[in-house]
């Protein structure tokens, strides 16, 4: 079985984000950079299937030259090789062009039987990304799943969303994204982060993905930000101390603003 | 120059990192992201309850803590500064823990691994390796530390089995060892045993009432009458060469080590300083208390470099003994003046153990006088740089 | 006026309140046309109460297996509505399947996919928060149609009464080799409350509740106030309460009129899904956790002596009223 993990390197949870002032994306430099958690169980779930079953793990990381060590974490964590897409015309890229890239990373690998990621990131919104992939690669989209068994050439998946759970039936090939809850991942072993060094890692281009196409045609950007205002904090209200009273005081409050 | 931001490792001071391969920083914060799991959110009340968490032993295999820098039997074979920089997250979580790698990896293991006949390596190792089986070393009697060759422990021929008499005193381990490493005096000089547990006349019984080390385990070993095949005896080893061969792998962890616990105690001193507001203002921004946090972390820069200096110089098969001890006595030295020093910075709230320093210096107690007392490494160092021996 | 096309959110007999916000914000672009994707006679028992909201138009994309495959239908249908109407722009609940749904229209279209909006004004700029509140984004769509996602809270249903022109779409059949079927379904076990995302108030406890019998007093406030239950990371991955109910950065977006915070430090992955709230209420013990500085209204307090006593006052003042 061929099984595609697509990881994302982020800026450690907890740490502050800025939007860089001259263009409106995330400013990245300042803070530590580590393998988003939802993504390091992603490559768990595959890490797993490839326990119990014959399997092939390529892991795919679209970033600047620090997202290698994302793909050097889940190859020490027991991943076969690596492709990491790097290209600096890809800086700030949204949605669309990300899962675009993602998806051409996905055709270079032969006879994918199934593609895993993380649901969402930590580092934004775009928790649509891998629907979207693979809407682009007709891959039935079998996403937010908190359980996964896959066996005789389909996947069988709980999803859970706001609205509740759904049980899910698809055939292979087919690409599936996890929440936090699926599993806990595996720490990357000693003999592991030894062997990842001479895993094979493909570094690659936009003009090694998409060698027919003028850069126009899908580096188009689709939005523009017409202004980014960081917000004043959320100044403090009024703060009391409980001394017995504050239920009442609270009350109070909530009918003076018409909020009871 | 306020509003900078403070820095939370005093090890980026020196920016040590950039010294290290991208191998070993990975192996580095692999063993820190395992301990603050799995650990750090346990290890106060550990302490407190005098409790060894022998689940962890396992999970340690698992990453390949265990005897990481030997090579074959399931080991990870890693070079010996990442082994060092696994000691030294170890000890910043406990010592107690890092000496339960330092006993098991290099005590236990090595001696196996360098000493054991083919047998015995694939016997023992690949399970010690695991974390599946636990392994201690006996050489500290009761009445003889720092001068192991008066040792009282004897095995004596019988046929042909050993009959092996006497006991060992302040064995890490001991108590829940599957397998004791032992030296013994025999007719031909001192020689090692593997002991199996469950032998016959061989017993344990755990030191209680430490206030140091709380969460490892400490242990008398008794030896009555107990026999021994020929097969048991670790073959290679003759002399006190064979034990202490060990504990010079054993000291390197150990001055590794001694950085992170010093580390740790600087860095919950830096934020209790950070958060602690006295007079109107945090008491980072005093004087007195920043000429602390200055001293300490120029300290432990020292330590950490001269710790990766001794490291480069043991993956390069050159180290010598007394090169070990200046490690060792600086490191731990310095670590437990850190420690009572950081205790000064958090006041009152030091003696709980909801923070790490007073912690760190009561288990440095230990690591101060095992494996060597800083006396027996100072007459070392002495000897190296005078040509006189002074020990006695 | 151009139509601008909403995807109806609904369980097959209600509206969700959600899409009665996403007419008022369509309102402002043009003309709303909404889009029912279901089986067959769906968009029929739909039809009135989204013309009473404002909808010009509703067309109905209906098919036996609309509902037996994961949204795929929906960016089908959307998909064929945009190219046979013309539509100026697509508005979406900014749900877990709507972003999704809108994401994957997006692409197909080649569109501008604008996110979580909170705002938007009749030249089509959207307002967006972002990185956990801490930035105000405007932003607009510089290439092919806006396919805007829509915070479910930001915009006030209003009622536009009218007659809405009925149009039918025929479905493509879906590839069952491109798509997931959906064996089983089951509701969030949410009783008599609001949902997380549509309700006015919402009342989250954290790690503080200090465990599961303590989340009774959190519902007690809640079902007081007429408003849903939501929980911390912290609380959720500790095992108090069940994970649909998370708010935060890997959970559920709320930005109801009234958020009451119990035992809940603030941790900025909590923050992310909840500071966009008019207003914040927050009772916990600790003085130094981060989310009384940005409460409207702080108490340092134990919350099992506050929230039980608010829950009274509710109560009473309820009785009166």
């Amino acid at each position: 079985m061929n099984i595609v993990v697509l990881v994302k390197q982020v800026p450690d949870s907890g740490a502050e984000r800025t939007l860089s002032r001259a263009d409106h994306t995330l400013d990245r430099e300042d803070a530590d950079l580590v393998l988003d958690e939802i993504n390091e169980r992603a490559a768990e779930e595959a890490l797993s299937l490839k326990d119990t079953a014959d399997a092939h793990v390529t892991v795919v990381s679209m970033g600047p030259e620090s997202a290698l060590e994302a793909v050097r974490k889940v190859l020490a964590m027991g991943a076969d090789r690596g492709i990491h897409v790097c290209d600096d015309r890809l800086r700030g890229a949204d949605v669309l062009t990300t899962a675009k890239v993602l998806a051409a990373a996905v055709r270079r690998v032969a006879d994918v039987d199934l593609v895993l990621a993380g649901d969402a990131t930590t580092d934004g919104q775009a928790s649509a990304v891998p629907a979207v992939v693979a809407d682009l690669l007709a891959l039935p989209q079998v996403t937010h799943v908190r359980k996964l068994d896959v066996g005789a050439g389909r996947v069988r998946a709980e999803r859970r969303t706001e609205n509740g759970e759904a049980t899910l039936d698809a055939p292979l090939p087919a690409l599936v994204s996890v929440t936090e809850k699926i599993n806990e991942p595996r720490y990357p072993s000693f003999k592991g982060i030894m062997a990842a060094k001479k895993k094979p890692v493909d570094t690659v281009d936009l003009d090694d993905l998409f060698p027919d196409a003028d850069d126009a045609g899908f580096l188009v950007t689709r939005t523009r930000v017409v202004e980014a205002v960081a917000r004043p904090a959320r100044s403090a209200g009024t703060r009391i101390t409980d001394d017995g009273s504050a239920g009442r005081q609270v009350a109070a409050y909530l009918i003076a603003h018409k909020l009871l | 120059m306020s509003g900078a931001k403070p820095m939370k490792d005093p090890l980026d001071l020196l920016d040590l990192p950039s010294t290290l391969t991208d191998e070993e920083r990975e192996i580095q914060a692999t063993v820190a992201k395992f301990l603050s799991d799995r650990v750090r959110p346990h290890i106060g009340e550990w302490f407190e309850n005098a409790h060894f968490a022998r689940e962890i032993a396992p999970e340690l295999g698992k990453l390949g803590v265990l005897g990481m820098h030997l090579e074959g039997y399931g080991c990870s074979g890693t070079n010996a500064v990442s082994y060092g920089l696994a000691c030294l997250e170890l000890e910043a979580a406990d010592s107690g823990f890092r000496s339960f790698v330092s006993v098991q990896g290099s005590l236990s293991m090595f001696s196996i691994w360098k000493w054991g006949s083919e047998e015995q390596k694939q016997e023992w190792l690949p399970r010690l390796a695991a974390g599946e089986a636990i392994g201690c070393f006996g050489l500290t009697e009761p009445d003889f530390g720092s001068n192991p060759s008066g040792m009282r422990t004897r095995a004596v021929r019988d046929g042909a089995d050993w009959i092996l008499n006497g006991s060992k005193m302040w064995i890490t381990n001991g108590g829940i060892a599957d397998v004791a490493t032992v030296w013994a005096q025999t007719e031909d000089g001192i020689r090692g045993f593997l002991v199996p547990r469950g032998t016959p006349g061989f017993t344990t019984q755990d030191i209680k009432q430490k206030m140091s080390l709380r969460a490892s385990i400490t242990s008398e070993l008794y030896f009555d009458n107990v026999r021994l095949p020929d097969s048991a005896r670790l073959p290679l080893a003759q002399g006190l060469r064979g034990p202490l061969s060990c504990l010079n792998e054993a000291r390197f962890g150990i001055l590794f080590g001694a950085v992170g616990a010093a580390r740790d105690c600087i860095q919950a001193a830096i934020e209790y300083a950070d958060s602690r507001v006295q007079f109107d203002k945090p008491i980072s921004a005093f004087q007195l208390t920043q000429k602390k946090l200055a001293d300490m972390s120029v300290s432990v820069g020292n330590a950490a470099l001269l710790a990766v200096h001794l490291g480069r110089l043991k993956d390069q098969h050159r180290i010598r003994p007394e090169q070990i001890s200046v490690g060792k006595l600086n490191n731990v030295r310095e670590a437990i003046a850190i420690a009572r020093e950081c205790r000064t910075i958090l006041g009152a709230n030091g003696i709980s153990l909801e923070y790490s320093p007073l912690r760190h210096a009561n288990n440095l107690e230990s690591v101060l006088t095992y494996e060597g007392t800083s006396e027996m490494h100072t007459l070392v160092v002495g000897q190296a740089i005078t040509g006189q021996a002074a020990f006695r | 006026m151009p139509d601008v096309l909403v995807l109806v959110d609904h369980d097959g007999h209600h509206v969700n309140k959600s899409t009665y916000e996403l007419l008022a914000a369509a309102r402002r672009l043009g003309d709303p046309a909404a889009l029912v994707v279901g089986t067959p006679g769906t968009a029929a028992r739909l039809g009135e109460s989204l013309a009473r909201h404002g909808a010009t138009g509703v067309l109905a994309a209906e098919s036996a297996e609309a509902a037996e495959f994961l949204l795929t239908p929906a960016v089908d249908a959307l998909e064929l509505a945009v190219r046979e109407t013309a539509a100026s722009a697509v508005l979406v609940s900014a749900t877990t399947d709507g972003r999704e749904v809108a994401a994957r229209l997006a692409a197909r279209l080649d569109a501008g996919l604008l996110i979580d909006a909170v705002d938007l004004d009749a030249s089509g700029v959207v307002t967006q928060i972002v990185f956990g509140g801490s930035y105000t984004v405007r932003s607009q769509v510089t290439h092919g149609i806006p396919v805007i996602t829509v915070r479910p809270g930001s915009f006030e249903p209003a009622e536009h009464p009218g007659t809405a022109v009925e149009r039918t779409l025929t479905l493509p059949a879906v590839d069952p080799a491109a798509s997931a079927r959906v064996t089983d379904r089951r509701a969030a076990p949410a009783g008599d409350r609001p949902g997380l995302t549509e309700a006015a108030v919402v009342v989250s406890g954290g790690r503080g509740v200090a465990g599961a019998e303590g989340f009774e007093v959190v519902e007690e406030l809640a079902d007081a106030m007429g408003g849903a239950v939501g929980a911390s990371r912290a609380a959720v991955d500790a095992g108090y309460y069940p994970h649909q109910f998370q708010v935060g950065q890997t959970g559920a977006s709320v930005s109801p009129r009234l958020y009451v915070a119990l035992g809940i430090s603030g941790a900025i992955q909590h923050l992310a899904g909840m500071q966009t709230s008019k207003t914040i209420v927050a009772v916990n013990k600790d003085p130094e956790a981060p989310i009384l500085d940005l409460a409207d209204y702080a108490v340092v307090g134990d919350l099992f002596a506050v929230a039980p006593q608010l829950t009274r006052e509710v109560a009473a003042r309820r009785a009166v009223g």
